[in-house]
């Protein structure tokens, strides 16, 4: 700070006070920018890890695909990577993702979307005032107790219906699931349909429609864009899913799409060798980045799929 | 129309009338299969576990009597993580949202950052994991401990954070900053003494909501490699043989509640489920209370604040 003063008493057109004065501001100057490049690097965090993780993901399942081609990683239809006569068909772990994933968004798209519309359109404010903190706590239920509640009390009741059901099975982890998703899907739509503006209803409500009509053909497809986001936010929860899927719906790999089926996910192939003891390196081990990386490109579809959605049926008022 | 009768017309309107009724009751019936999937989760969890919460659950190390094992080692070590990740994200959440709503100027990188934070709140957090398995555990060298866990839950949970606080942020009026700068004040003046304080509610509610998801995150916890069965604590500060550091914990081997629980649920008998009762109960009974806490946070907010 002093070699900052002593440039400015140089100058001979300021007395000793005004240089003081600029030495503070300058260092007041220099502080600032200190703070906003420091402020920079934090922002600056979460794309480092977005870099990371596609880093990560690419460079180990390049050493993975140096050994299995990905024509077989595609059709082969069997997932034994951990075996003497080793087979890497992710068509396997992606039919248990996949199947999981439809039974969860077939229970939570319809509740969730109902719930939003009842909410948004019906419901008076002393119960939307109870209900949407409640669904909050819904979906601030760990998921690994939602994995113990599906293994424990939805499985047996489910096979007093079916009794062939086996003790791990793709539907009772799916619907569990189901019911972990609808807070998400109903608070985006929600949130969706109250950005619709009120002239729109009060215009229905003076054709003569009813509260009903209105809040399927007027606010529903007025709100399409933003429904269709929560969505795809369901989906991308479903397909993430870890620890129901590892608890309730076992971790043998099986290719089925059959939902009373025991079968592993992408997700709990990866949490069981995890529990495991490979070592760092091993062809193992990188199957569960390639695995990963399957399941980063799924969630980037859907992504870009809803993108599309929203572009599509995007309306401004 | 015109060849209506009125009592024509009349049953009519009844009948679409009656829609909204039968919607309103699809929808509270909607809303109950909720309520009772969570009522039957928690009763089912208290009727099987509640008997196992005697004070010795929380004093025991895990055990293979289950009437014998607790649960310290776990909520030592969820503390612990929680504490790491806490000093981490809290920070670098904050900076950045301060960064992206009073600094950062209308250009590709700004709009770079602000689309990453979003699709990050997208990414599964398995994805963490995998991420931190090849980063802190290998690359690194922290291993499989405490800090490996606590920086990848930061990562995990550092776009909740940042959406909160900006949130926060943009709802202080632009005649605050405005009074600050009129007398003077430099950006980061204004910032430090007049946004930060008066969004702290705010971000302390997107902090304990970010948190609670955090206790009770499984997954990328198990892929960086936490071990399911551990009968010690981390060191103590300045313990052990030769006496070590202050942060000898961060390196240590560890547990957290929720693979605690997913180690007794996957073992095959009963009395051990009974102990993953418990131990779901204690899990639910802390994430609820801090998502309760935070709702009650934003509640008294929205009441009280009137610029």
């Amino acid at each position: 700070m002093s070699s900052v003063a002593s440039t400015h008493s140089l100058n001979p057109l300021a007395d000793n006070t005004v240089s003081a004065r600029l030495a503070k501001r300058k260092s007041r100057h220099i502080r600032e920018r200190f703070i906003e490049v420091i402020l920079f690097l934090a922002a600056s965090v979460s794309v480092a890890v977005t870099v990371g993780i596609v880093a990560i993901l690419v460079a180990e399942s390049y050493q993975f695909f140096q050994h299995v081609p990905l024509r077989d990683f595609l059709t082969d239809t069997q997932w034994t990577p951990l075996f003497d006569d080793a087979h890497y068909g992710i068509m396997v772990l992606l039919s248990g993702t996949l199947v999981s994933s439809l039974v969860a968004l077939s229970v939570a798209i319809p509740l969730g979307t109902i719930i939003a519309i009842y909410l948004s359109e019906f419901a008076p404010f002393s119960i939307r005032e109870l209900a949407k903190p409640f669904l909050e706590l819904l979906g601030g239920v760990p998921t690994i107790v939602y994995g113990y509640f599906a293994l424990l009390y939805v499985t047996p009741a489910l096979q007093y219906f079916y009794p062939g059901l086996p003790g791990f099975n793709l539907l009772s982890a799916g619907l569990v699931m189901g019911i972990m998703i609808i807070p998400y899907v109903s608070s985006v739509s929600e949130d969706a349909m109250r950005a619709v503006p009120m002239s729109m209803r009060e215009g229905s409500y003076a054709m003569g429609a009813t509260r009903f009509q209105t809040a399927i053909r007027v606010v529903t497809p007025a709100a399409f864009s933003g429904i269709a986001a929560a969505y795809i936010l369901g989906i991308s929860r479903a397909v993430g899913e870890t620890m129901i899927l590892a608890v309730a719906a076992g971790m043998q790999p099986n290719l089925t799409w059959d939902p009373t089926e025991p079968a592993a996910t992408i997700t709990a192939y990866i949490v069981q060798v995890a529990l495991g003891d490979l070592p760092h390196g091993s062809i193992g081990y990188q199957t569960i980045f390639a695995a990963g990386l399957t399941l980063m490109l799924l969630t980037l579809l859907f992504n870009i799929l809803g993108h599309m959605l929203k572009r599509r049926y995007r309306q401004a008022y | 129309m015109a060849d209506m009768t009125v009592a024509e017309i009349r049953a009519l309107i009844v009948k679409h009338k009656r829609w909204d009724l039968i919607f309103a009751t699809v929808g509270v019936l909607a809303l109950m299969v909720g309520v009772l999937t969570f009522a039957s989760l928690f009763a089912g969890m208290a009727i099987d576990g509640a008997h196992r919460l005697s004070p010795e659950f929380f004093t025991n190390f895990p055990s293979r009597r289950p009437e014998q094992a607790g649960i310290l080692s776990a909520w030592v070590g969820t503390t612990l993580v929680m504490i790491v990740t806490a000093v981490t994200a809290v920070p670098l959440g904050v900076a950045g949202a301060v960064y992206l709503e009073e600094y950062a100027p209308k250009n590709w990188m700004t709009d770079i950052i602000e689309i990453n934070v979003t699709n990050l709140a997208g990414v599964p957090s398995i994805v963490y994991g995998l991420l931190a398995l090849g980063l802190f555990v290998y690359q690194f060298g922290f291993g499989q401990s405490i800090l490996s866990a606590g920086l990848t839950l930061a990562l995990l949970i550092l776009p909740v954070v940042i959406v909160a606080t900006r949130e926060a942020i943009r709802s202080i009026p632009a005649v605050i900053r405005e009074g600050a700068y009129a007398l003077g004040a430099t950006k980061w003046q204004t910032t430090a003494d007049h946004i930060l304080p008066y969004s702290i509610p705010g971000i302390l509610t997107g902090v304990i909501i970010g948190m609670a998801r955090a206790i009770g995150e499984t997954a990328p916890v198990i892929t960086i490699g936490a071990l399911t069965f551990i009968a010690f604590l981390p060191p103590a500060p300045f313990s052990g043989d030769p006496p070590a550091g202050l942060f000898d914990w961060l390196f240590a081997p560890f547990t957290v509640m929720p693979i605690q629980m997913f180690n007794w649920t996957s073992r095959p008998e009963a009395a051990f489920h009974q102990n993953a009762a418990a131990a779901g109960l204690v899990l639910v009974v802390m994430t609820l209370s801090m998502n309760a806490l935070a709702i009650y946070i934003r509640y008294r907010l929205r009441k009280k604040i009137k610029w």
